[in-house]
């Protein structure tokens, strides 16, 4: 699905190897270092014990206390801290360890990530890379699950990005390093152990471009991050049905892909959009109102939101019930009128 | 004999007597009190002296001019020249300043034209000028936050085995922000070269001092964290050089962080919108005109025989041709480049803010088309 070029940088290309999304990741970061020595990574955990995930595993015994370092448990301190080292020179890549753990930094985020190069009129840029492992399904205890993409994705000045899988993972997070700009990198928590074979160094599509997973004439189904899977799943299922769905991995939440996005759901004439986030003013919504502005003649039917319910998210009993499911998917896409 | 300094006792201990080498009177303290600090040589203290005539030269007529509505809004630092130039004056060349949004005479001192310092406060984009040249950061209006700038490029400079040092400015209300705290705390741990600078003026907007904290002194919060905190009289531009000056170079020569508290009291309101009758007593405001920071330096430079009639009127000529230039400087109108809105968001164009940029092109020419026709309609 995604093409295997060569990144433009000093990597070695290295033999096939079977890897998850959380060891796509470590190389990424572990490349962008050995390319660019302004790279300095640093967070709560990440260093020894290479992060609760593992992401950052064996990056301080390579790089070293000064590049790669434990940071106090404090979020605002972490991004508060990373934006005085990009106005130095550096390019800091800093994980926030869950996703409801990144509030404290909201106002660092919002106020100064967000708005450095408007306010100083292009004179400060900020090439902050800050990490978020996001969303549910791992049966997480409370505030180990939250999709926080909204809130990032409504603040002008942020790119806000999340893969589906490791080879996207591996070339949006090498592209997010080398950006001039400050990027929120949504890694979907759930997803850090699919395996897929990759070259290594691979490069898929653009940060801020969508991808067609699957051609399809139908439906226009639209996910990111952990639904992707779900969408994917979805297609597979409806196509035993007779149903034919195009997927698209959005990949980049902002800036939003209208070229591809819009000319799919012009091919198709009807889309749904799927994520685990309450739906009551999330990222869906967005899309759904964008789609119809711009594409309302070609739509055949309004545009679906299967979402996360409108209530903060369940405990890991109840999760499963939360979550959209192919089911629940398809369930949606009948209540359309098909003729 | 000294001015008695009116206080409601803070917590069950009372604040010791902040650490100064010149008293109220003008006259420099006993070697046995000064702290182990020395007392500047006599050209500095001139030096600063002239800093801070000029600088409330420059902040006394962007107040006038805010009272005649020609700027928006300015904080203004009245009073606190002491803490403001002495903090300025201990930076070398390569050092950063991240002020908050009172500070605009620091960044007069530093060197920023009045101009570039007055441009947010005019209503225009947040500053006119060059950060990297100045090494000052965007002047910060959230309390706190740019504390932890300042502990990121520090530790940068640290990580680069440069000498630079940064200093913040921050206010004593801004000190119970969990922003304050953060960056005590990450400078501490990662020795971090940096020099925070709390003006405690003792108001924060409205709010006395005692609301915001239980214990003694701001400084004492240092001993928390694991670095040096100093109770500084703040309206001793002498003590205050040469504290902040001792914690520069201890920084620079990695010795870590130093807190430094100046006290010191805010003369004006807090900004031209507020009413400062309303929560402090005129007799306060009164005591604390009596222990200004420019007539105590004043009363020593004259008994030392250094400030002349002749340096003086250099001084108060260079502080007037200041404030001319201050006021022709609000006579150029910044040019407004609507368009200029879509142009800072982010390094490379996106395409969504192309469209709304096109709009908006859009409809300032049909604005302009639509005057056009009033334009011709009325002359026809």
């Amino acid at each position: 699905m995604s093409p295997q070029q060569t990144l433009e940088t000093g990597t070695a290309v290295r033999a096939p190897e079977n890897l998850t999304m959380a060891a796509a990741l470590n190389a990424a970061i572990r490349d962008a270092m050995v390319d660019d020595p302004t790279v300095v990574l640093f967070g709560e955990d990440v260093g020894p014990l290479g992060g609760v995930f593992r992401v950052t595993d064996g990056l301080y015994a390579e790089f070293g206390e000064t590049r790669v370092s434990d940071s106090p448990l404090a979020e605002a301190g972490i991004v508060g801290t990373a934006i005085g080292m990009a106005m130095y020179g550096l390019r800091p890549v800093v994980e926030m360890q869950f996703d409801a753990f990144s509030y404290p930094a909201f106002q660092q985020i919002v106020s100064h990530v967000a708005k450095m190069r408007n306010r100083t009129r292009g004179k400060i840029a900020l090439p902050i890379v800050i990490r978020i492992p996001y969303a549910g399904d791992i049966g997480g205890v409370e505030h180990h699950s939250d999709s926080s993409e909204a809130y990032w994705t409504a603040t002008p000045g942020l790119t806000v990005v999340s893969p589906s899988n490791p080879a996207d993972a591996y070339s949006m997070l090498r592209e997010a390093i080398t950006s001039d700009d400050p990027v929120i990198f949504m890694e979907p928590k759930s997803r850090y152990w699919s395996k897929a074979e990759l070259t290594l160094p691979v490069q898929t599509e653009p940060l801020n471009r969508a991808a067609v997973l699957r051609e399809g004439t139908d439906v226009t189904l639209i996910a990111y991050g952990p639904t992707v899977k779900t969408a994917l799943a979805t297609a597979e299922q409806a196509e035993a049905e007779g149903l034919s769905i195009e997927v698209i991995d959005l990949r980049s939440l902002s800036p939003f892909d209208d070229e591809t996005v819009g000319g799919s759901v012009r091919k198709t004439g009807r889309a749904a959009i799927v994520h685990e986030a309450a739906q009551f003013g999330g990222y869906g919504a967005e899309v759904a109102a964008r789609l119809t502005e711009r594409n309302f003649f070609y739509l055949a039917a309004p545009i679906l939101r299967i979402t996360g319910f409108d209530i903060p998210y369940p405990s890991p009993k109840l999760e499963e019930y939360f979550l959209p499911t192919p089911d629940r998917i398809l369930a949606a896409l009948s209540t359309w009128e098909w003729s | 004999m000294s001015l008695k300094v009116e206080s409601t006792p803070q917590s069950a201990v009372l604040a010791p007597p902040p650490l100064r080498l010149i008293d109220d009177l003008g006259t420099a303290v006993a070697e046995n009190e000064s702290g182990g600090f020395t007392l500047p040589a006599i050209e500095t203290l001139l030096g600063l002296y002239r800093q801070m005539v000029v600088a409330r030269r420059f902040d006394v007529q962007v107040t006038a001019l805010t009272r005649q509505g020609r700027l928006a809004t300015y904080p203004s630092a009245l009073g606190q020249e002491a803490c403001e130039i002495a903090a300025v004056a201990a930076l070398s060349p390569q050092d950063w300043l991240f002020p908050t949004y009172r500070d605009s005479i620091a960044l007069l001192t530093r060197g920023v034209e009045p101009k570039d310092i007055l441009a947010s406060f005019r209503g225009d984009w947040h500053s006119g000028y060059d950060y990297q040249q100045h090494r000052i950061a965007p002047q910060a209006t959230p309390l706190a936050t740019q504390a932890l700038h300042a502990v990121g490029l520090a530790t940068a400079s640290k990580l680069k085995r440069d000498d630079t040092v940064a200093l913040t400015l921050l206010g004593d209300g801004a000190t119970s922000e969990g922003d304050a705290h953060e960056a005590f705390n990450f400078a501490a741990v990662w020795q971090a070269p940096v020099v925070f600078v709390v003006q405690n003026n003792q108001f924060a907007i409205s709010v006395p001092l005692d609301k915001q904290m239980a214990c003694r002194t701001i400084a004492d919060k240092a001993i928390g964290y694991g670095m040096p905190g100093y109770y500084v009289d703040g309206n001793d531009v002498a003590a205050m050089y040469a504290v902040v000056s001792a914690a520069m170079d201890r920084a620079r020569s990695g010795g870590g962080p130093t807190l430094i508290e100046g006290l010191t009291y805010r003369i004006e309101a807090h900004t031209n919108s507020d009413d400062p009758t309303r929560y402090r007593k005129s007799a306060d405001v009164d005591l604390w005109r009596r222990r200004d920071p420019i007539e105590r330096l004043e009363k020593y430079l004259v008994a030392q025989g250094a400030l002349t009639e002749e340096v003086r009127a250099e001084i108060t000529a260079a502080a007037e041709e200041l404030a001319t230039a201050t006021r022709d400087c609000m006579t150029e109108q910044a040019v407004i480049d609507p368009l200029e809105l879509f142009e800072h968001v982010y390094s490379t164009p996106r395409t969504a803010l192309a469209e709304q940029r096109a709009f908006l092109a859009a409809e300032l020419d049909g604005d302009a088309a639509a005057s056009a026709d009033v334009t011709e309609e009325s002359t026809r």
